[in-house]
């Protein structure tokens, strides 16, 4: 399956999970802050995906659990060094130089765009 | 009132389907404010037009599909309603008629569940027609302990209460809890 296949099936599956016009779905675009993505859309996109592509997702996998409740992540409302140590490697689809420039906990959410979904299921599909 | 919005479960296939009815009845209280008669602003009046509120219906898919996501984990789980994905109501239900909701689990996890479901509608005074399509209603379920970190819940599960025990024994259906 080509990236742009992938894409196409991704814009798909948000377009369906979130309610949102498909030209709304860019590659930059951030779950929550543009796509209006909440909590439980998330598990919504994780099985959607699952039925697209014909793959399990493991909880976590795609999307970090409890980030913000690990004490040895975020400090003083900042993710720590550790924290994001951490992240990469649990979430290698995600792009963090923002995040790594501005580490506020509040930011994690726009690791999420469209194009680290789209990376998540290319690794997939290649294993 | 109690908030049961089914009546009886005529169907389960575990962690695939579940199948419910609910007749309306003109003892419904709602039904009366939903919609009671109204004098138009040209002077004339508009009947009383009394159907079951769609927010309903889709409550009485919810508590259909909340049993079949439920009964998967042995009502271990607590289950609540997160996400109403799609809601499509054609009809409208009056009294004496029966509404059949057809639950299908389509993804189960730790965190949570995905239901696609359909209501149909049966017309006591057209048997003929049998169960006519109404509408289609997904919803998304939470697995409440799994998705509130450092939020604690009480440890009886308080969402399959005691009208879904006696709903479901009702319905010869065993019931764990």
């Amino acid at each position: 399956m080509t990236r742009d296949e992938i894409f196409e099936k991704v814009r798909e599956v948000l377009v369906s999970a979130l309610a949102v016009d498909e030209d709304e779905v860019t590659p930059d675009a951030v779950l929550t802050a543009d796509l209006g993505a909440e909590s439980i859309d998330f598990l919504d996109i994780v099985f959607k995906l699952e039925q697209a592509f014909g793959f399990k997702i493991g909880q976590g996998e795609l999307f970090p659990d409890n980030v913000a409740q690990d004490p040895e992540y975020v400090q003083g409302g900042r993710i720590t060094s550790k924290g994001i140590a951490a992240l990469k490697e649990r979430l290698p689809h995600a792009d963090f130089s923002s995040l790594e420039a501005d580490p506020r906990v509040e930011r994690v959410g726009e690791i999420f765009t469209v194009d680290a979904v789209v990376r998540f299921c290319e690794r997939k599909l290649a294993v | 009132m109690r908030w049961m919005w089914i009546d009886r479960v005529v169907e389960l296939l575990p962690r695939e389907r579940l199948v419910a009815i609910k007749s309306v009845t003109a003892a419904e209280e709602h039904l009366y404010d939903h919609f009671p008669a109204a004098r138009r602003a040209d002077g004339s009046v508009r009947e009383a037009m009394p159907i079951m509120p769609a927010s309903l219906i889709v409550e009485g898919m919810a508590q259909s599909a909340g049993i079949l996501v439920g009964h998967a984990e042995e009502f271990r789980e607590k289950v609540v309603l997160a996400k109403v994905s799609r809601a499509e109501l054609e009809r409208d239900a009056i009294p004496g008629t029966t509404l059949r909701y057809t639950a299908e689990l389509r993804s189960i996890g730790a965190q949570g569940a995905s239901t696609e479901g359909t209501v149909e509608l049966l017309d006591h005074a057209r048997p003929d027609e049998g169960f006519v399509r109404m509408g289609r209603i997904d919803l998304m379920f939470s697995h409440l302990d799994r998705n509130m970190a450092g939020i604690a819940f009480p440890e009886h599960n308080f969402v399959f209460s005691e009208s879904f025990r006696t709903l479901l024994k009702t319905s010869g259906i065993d019931c764990p809890f």
